[in-house]
């Protein structure tokens, strides 16, 4: 007996519903509100606003900075921690566990752990200055010092969100047969090559997935800047938080939002574009 | 037994829960953004409410409190009776249309004393009263007496001029290793305030009017001079207390309340002065905390009831003591405040009485503006100040934002500027 057509759908309306409620409405709602012009037919009010608002070259600098170097970064490091996972036979899980224990915590407790590390009455100052190696209290998260408080920032994402592409790699792990790389055993390839032309290869569905994911995140970094660098690193979704809430601008506030969203979504094109796998060279 | 145990548990707790709300819902409503600490929530709950209609009092940050009003507004299911909040909070609310006119509630408290200038305030422009003042509070300078050696020859604490607050601030840093001069100009902190009531007003005499004249271009060129001795960390100050406590800065200016707790701490360690004058004189800006009625209030009656407790002299007194607001109303405070309180109504009374102090007004008829006026201000000095942008060119550009606003909420000028018949104009 199988079972009706319909009941796919059935099992999917509600989070299709969910979704629709929750995201699509105010998703048009804001789209709308940005190019609403409070009364007067110049519906582009709002972006011109936000184009000529002194924060607004330096947020889109800073958060494209920052996607550029954290992104690479995370990489690197979640497939390094993937493949050291894939060899490990005892432990394995714990030392998951432990890596992916930054994901439980919320990204702005994460930026004030941070914070209480890095201010200048934070551990590393202390440790530093009884070491000897600090005179005295010393700032490095504030406007005169922007490279440090980059590096701070940097730190910070990459020890709070390295373990989302971590996960979505080590099932990418998972999925590949273990005959590949037996196969290239018997054959003699070296590790490497065995990683470049065998590993890498099928892992790209999972690599697209886990940039894509990250990216997006990314682009949306807040609360970790604004609890390490408050306005000292203006980023886009902090300029729209700024508008949202101190300067009561909602207009402005959507503008950026719809910003974001363009920028995610024309990132995601570029993944889906430049990590494309043709079905047949997929196990 | 334990699972039909636990159920009963569960029911009873849901029930008293029920009922509990059901009580409450009965309860007048107040809410409040002010006096939000739990501490300073409980004092009012337990001692302040003392004898009034029994209330609810709920408290809100500035930004919910008012999605929140117009949530109700726009729903149309009120559950507020009674708002609390700054002017500048309140000022927002009218261009919704949310509060309800209360001439009736000021004939009702005339007796109390409350400064015409006052109650001006609380009609937000409107030609109707809007909101009755509830407290009082300025902005002014806690200095720590280890900063007091440093001060520039012949200069007065009491009376000091940006020039010499320029000077102390660069002795502090040459003897001392650091910077010690504080302004909360992190995101949360409000150094648009300084700007735009202390230091523009002290130099021209005016908040708008005069905003690119050559005093104002003066103004920063002196005021770049007192940043080379602000703490770097001061684009993260939100609340000058804690960088006080800290011993991180030595002279801060802030709102009285934000600097309560350093002050409650150490009563001995500092002084509170009035801040800086200019050329112009020593503007200040006093700050008013109102209580209005929201439009169709579940219980307009008590709300009324509320209002007079609240501005009765005796519950005014009693709200300075315990919370460190000043009373709006004519009444003497006690001689026994706590000495933090006390160091606060001693700094507010030589700001309000020095010699040369000139009051700046709380923008008024900005409506959902007033986030943009003081984005401007902030802009200005990010620009000048932070990166040494040409004075001048800024200036301009600047006062073309401002006139913008101005213009598009038809704003009269307000004190320290001229009365003009249209909106303020941005020379």
């Amino acid at each position: 007996m199988t079972a009706p057509r319909w009941i796919p759908y059935a099992l999917i309306a509600p989070a299709a519903l969910f979704l629709a409620a929750l995201f699509i409405v105010p998703l048009v709602q804001t789209i709308l509100l940005s190019f609403d012009g409070g009364g007067t037919p110049d519906h582009l009010a709002n972006y011109r606003k936000m184009a000529g608002d002194l924060n607004f070259t330096l947020a889109i600098r800073n958060t494209f900075l920052l996607v550029g170097v954290v992104v690479p970064i995370q990489l690197a490091l979640a497939m390094g921690m993937a493949v050291m996972l894939q060899k490990m036979s005892t432990g394995r899980d714990i030392v998951l566990w432990i890596w992916t224990i930054p994901l439980g915590v919320s990204d702005l407790a994460a930026g004030l752990v941070w914070l209480a590390l890095l201010q200048n009455s934070g551990y590393l100052n202390t440790v530093l200055f009884q070491l000897g190696l600090l005179d005295g209290p010393t700032p490095w998260l504030n406007a005169e010092t922007p490279v440090t408080l980059f590096v701070g920032i940097v730190l910070a994402e990459i020890w709070r969100a390295t373990a989302v592409v971590l996960i979505v790699l080590v099932a990418g792990f998972q999925l590949i047969p273990k005959e590949y790389s037996e196969a290239a055993e018997v054959f003699g390839a070296r590790s490497w090559t065995a990683f470049r032309l065998i590993t890498l290869p099928l892992l790209k569905p999972s690599i697209q997935s886990a940039l894509i994911l990250r990216t997006v995140l990314a682009f949306e970094v807040f609360a970790v800047v604004y609890a390490l660098g408050g306005r000292n690193m203006p980023v886009l979704v902090g300029e729209a938080y700024a508008w949202q809430y101190e300067n009561q601008n909602y207009g402005v506030a959507a503008a950026y939002a719809v910003l974001v969203m363009v920028i995610s979504l024309a990132a995601t094109v570029v993944y889906l574009y430049a990590l494309r796998t043709r079905p047949e060279t997929q196990p | 037994m334990t699972k039909p145990l636990f159920a009963g548990a569960l029911a009873l707790a849901a029930a008293g829960l029920l009922t509990a709300s059901a009580a409450r819902a009965q309860d007048l409503v107040f809410l409040s953004t002010q006096l939000r600490p739990i501490e300073e929530a409980q004092k009012v709950r337990e001692v302040i409410l003392k004898g009034a209609p029994k209330t609810t009092y709920v408290v809100d940050e500035p930004s919910p409190f008012t999605v929140r009003m117009r949530a109700e507004q726009e729903a149309g299911k009120k559950t507020v009776s009674l708002v609390g909040a700054l002017h500048g909070e309140l000022q927002p609310l009218l261009t919704f249309n949310a509060l309800d006119p209360i001439d009736d509630v000021a004939a009702k408290v005339a007796s109390r004393g409350i400064p015409a200038g006052l109650m001006e305030l609380g009609k937000l422009g409107s030609g109707k009263q809007v909101y009755i003042p509830w407290m009082q509070a300025t902005y002014v300078m806690v200095v720590n007496k280890k900063a007091l050696p440093y001060l520039p020859a012949g200069a007065d604490v009491n009376a000091l001029t940006y020039a010499q607050l320029a000077e102390w601030g660069k002795a502090l840093a040459e003897k001392t290793g650091s910077r010690k001069l504080g302004f909360p100009a992190g995101p949360k902190g409000l150094f648009a305030r300084f700007l735009q009531g202390n230091l523009l007003p002290s130099y021209t005499k005016s908040m708008v009017t005069e905003f690119r004249s050559a005093a104002a271009e003066t103004m920063w060129g002196d005021f770049k001079a007192v940043w080379a001795g602000v703490n770097p960390n001061a684009s993260s100050y939100d609340f000058m207390q804690e960088p006080l406590m800290a011993g991180e800065v030595w002279v801060a200016w802030d709102h009285v309340a934000r600097v309560k707790d350093a002050l409650q701490q150490a009563p001995n360690d500092y002084v509170v002065v009035a801040p800086p004058a200019g050329p112009k004189g020593r503007a200040y800006m006093p700050v008013v905390a109102g209580l209005a009625i929201p439009k169709g209030a579940p219980d307009r009656a008590g709300a009324v009831a509320l209002i007079e407790h609240l501005t009765k002299p005796e519950t005014q007194v009693i709200t300075a003591a315990e919370v460190g607001f000043f009373p709006v109303v004519d009444a003497k405070l006690p001689a026994d405040l706590s000495p933090g309180v006390k160091l606060l109504a001693e700094g507010v009374a030589r700001t309000q009485t020095a010699k040369d102090a000139l009051v700046a007004l709380l923008p008024i008829g900005l409506g959902d503006k007033g986030g943009e006026f003081n984005k401007v201000y902030f802009d200005t000095f990010q620009r000048i100040v932070l990166r040494n942008e040409p004075i001048r060119p800024v200036l301009d550009a600047q006062a073309e934002v401002m006139r913008g606003l101005i213009d598009a909420t038809k704003a009269p000028c307000w004190a320290p500027d001229e009365p003009s018949t249209g909106p303020c104009p941005v020379k």
